[in-house]
């Protein structure tokens, strides 16, 4: 099991909003090439943890290892730039933007020769043929990458966004709740979205209520309860209603195999 | 980019993608095109006053409502900038004015150089406050931006004893000259007001900075999540609106070479129904200075006609204020049409 390797790893992490204490010592890892579940209660604190790995917030205790080095991301970009793409749970799409312009937005290509370099002139035939291959590669069916966002409907809204970390990703790519406000259908396909990135080589966090779902993509599962990792577990091993029962705390975490592969660094 | 041999899900959404199923669907998409709708307005207006005046349509008028559109017209090109990014700026032709009277006062010194380089420092100065009340501050901007309305209203005329300064330097008086064939005049100021336009519409629709322009008035929080420096780019509107009051203050000295602390107070408000009545939304995000350039003529021609008509200016300003309210009313139905 160990001889995976360890792309992503959260240790100690704390994060407190004035009294309220959203995270706490939590830790946290992922393999390359996996799809790393994590699941917990309403308000157990995952959003924090994951805006915390990607950069979207500092936490105030705590430190963050992207191959076994340490980062201190202090924005979206910088994670961004370290190979980490995030979708958000409130979906950072801007809906008056067409497909194209919100998968290269804040990446855009400038024209080659003096129209880009002098007059900073954006290359926007280049960037639509590029989304537009990018979403065919995805299996993503949209009319045309020059549709507002605002035109799409809620699963076309999800899978622009998820197309857009899948682009730019080289490392990670962290999903809350993608499928939170979708119908079974438009869920089935992100889901299968989801795993078509990891087939190609991204490690995957996934972050999902819906126990079916976790169970039949994620290969490892991180328990989280109260601000802090419980365990993470294999799916192979442990059932749904234990990992319920470990979210809700009627089950004791040490009384499951746990599924970690590196010890949890001093 | 990655690519995929393998075909994935199919997310064209099938029979629960939007349409445009109701009317208001199809209107709206009508509306959205950017410059259809003001355009309309501005051939229908011109044609009710050329039916029901006989001075409205002649070459000399219409001429004269272009040389009265300028300095409007590029202060709403500042004003786009600021609305764009979901800000307002109520004090843009205050700060225009302000130039006024500090190109007029040092002017009257002899230096006029100088005079010039101040009045461009105290636009920027001023402009770059307001940005960085708005930014650093968290102010509302509809608030940053009427205390520096009043500000700056009391500290040009503090500035100037109340006096107003003649200019008299050819080079200040530029803007307003011009080649002119009969009863046509091409005045640089003109001219300047649309290079202004066309390059600012360059800016906005070409480069990055206005896609990053439109993506903070759009979302801020998703602009920001996509590694945007919103505030950055909030800060960079405001300052530069800064460089467009200024020139709109070259191109006002042109057409009144007069620096009169008490002028244009109408133009505040003036831009602000350029931009609107243009189909800029005061949400932010959406519009554009095309739209500008047809809501500064619709400006200019309403308050000409209305005058040749024999109309009451007071009557005029009830009529641009329902205007306002109008254009407003428009873009809040048609946005939540469009969220619900
Ligand atoms: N910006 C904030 N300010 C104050 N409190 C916050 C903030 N963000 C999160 N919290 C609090 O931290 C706790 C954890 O929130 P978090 O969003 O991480 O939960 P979650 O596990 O993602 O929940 P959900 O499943 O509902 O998305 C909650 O009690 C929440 O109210
Ligand atoms: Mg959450």
């Amino acid at each position: 099991m160990s001889d995976r390797r360890i792309v992503m790893q959260g240790v100690g992490l704390s994060k407190r909003f004035g009294h309220v204490v959203a995270m706490e010592h939590a830790d946290f890892e992922l393999a390359s090439g996996e799809i790393m579940a994590v699941v917990g209660d309403n308000g157990a604190g995952k959003s924090t943890l994951i805006r915390v790995l990607s950069g979207a917030s500092v936490p105030d205790e705590g430190k963050v290892l992207l191959d076994g080095e340490e980062v201190h991301f202090r924005s979206p970009l910088e994670a961004r730039l370290a190979g980490i793409e995030t979708v958000y749970q409130e979906l950072a799409v801007a809906t008056e933007m067409d497909v194209a312009q919100n998968l290269f937005l804040g990446r855009e290509l400038r024209k080659p020769g003096w129209a880009g370099h002098w007059f900073r002139q954006l290359d926007k035939v280049q960037m639509r043929a590029q989304a537009a291959e990018h979403m065919r590669a995805l299996g993503i069916r949209i009319q045309s990458v020059r549709q507002k966002v605002e035109t799409l409907s809620g699963g076309q809204r999800q899978a622009v966004a998820v197309a857009r970390a899948s682009a730019w990703g080289r490392k990670v790519v962290i999903l809350d709740e993608p499928t939170a406000a979708l119908g079974v259908r438009e869920t089935r396909q992100v889901l299968d979205l989801i795993l078509s990135v990891r087939d190609h080589g991204l490690a995957v966090v996934l972050i999902c209520h819906n126990m079916p779902d976790v169970f039949e993509i994620a290969d490892r599962i991180h328990i989280h309860r109260l601000g802090r990792r419980a365990t993470v577990v294999d799916p192979k091993i442990v059932k749904p209603n234990q990992v319920v029962a470990i979210m809700t705390g009627a089950l004791d975490a040490a009384s499951v195999p746990s599924a970690l592969f590196a010890p949890v660094p001093a | 980019m990655i690519s995929s041999p393998k075909s994935g899900p199919d997310l064209s959404g099938g029979g629960d993608a939007p349409r445009a199923e109701s009317w208001r669907q199809a209107v709206t998409n009508a509306v959205a095109q950017p410059v259809t709708g003001p355009l309309l307005a501005l051939v229908v207006i011109m044609a009710v006053f050329s039916l029901t005046t006989t001075t409205f349509l002649n070459v000399g008028n219409l001429s004269l409502i272009f040389q009265q559109s300028v300095v409007i017209g590029t202060l709403a090109l500042g004003q786009t900038l600021v609305i764009l990014v979901a800000g307002i700026d109520l004090a843009c032709a205050a700060i225009m004015v302000l130039a006024t009277v500090v190109i007029g006062s040092v002017a009257m010194q002899g230096n006029v150089a100088l005079a010039f380089g101040l009045g461009a420092l105290a636009c920027l100065a001023v402009a770059a406050l307001n940005g960085i009340a708005v930014t650093r501050f968290r102010l509302p901007p509809f608030i940053a931006t009427l205390g520096m309305l009043t500000i700056v209203t009391a500290g040009a005329r503090l500035y100037t004893n109340s006096r107003s300064y003649p200019i008299s330097s050819d080079w200040l008086m530029l803007m307003g000259s011009g080649p002119s064939y009969g009863l046509i005049t091409f005045s640089y100021g003109s001219m300047l007001w649309i290079a202004l336009t066309l390059a600012l519409s360059y800016a906005l629709t070409q480069t990055a900075w206005g896609t990053h322009v439109y993506a903070v008035g759009n979302s801020p929080g998703a602009a920001r999540l996509n590694g945007i420096y919103v505030n950055r780019v909030i800060f960079s509107v405001y300052t530069l609106a800064g460089l467009f009051y200024f020139l709109a203050a070259w191109q006002a000295l042109g057409r009144t070479p007069i620096a009169d602390p008490s002028g244009y107070q109408a133009a505040n408000l003036d831009s602000i129904t350029a931009v609107v009545i243009g189909g800029s939304s005061l949400f932010g995000g959406r519009g554009g200075v095309a739209g500008t350039f047809i809501g500064t003529l619709i400006v200019t021609v309403l308050k000409n006609g209305l005058t040749q008509a024999g109309i009451d200016s007071l009557y005029q300003q009830i009529g641009t204020g329902i205007l306002v309210i109008l254009a407003v009313g428009w873009d809040q139905y048609f946005r939540s049409g469009r969220q619900s």
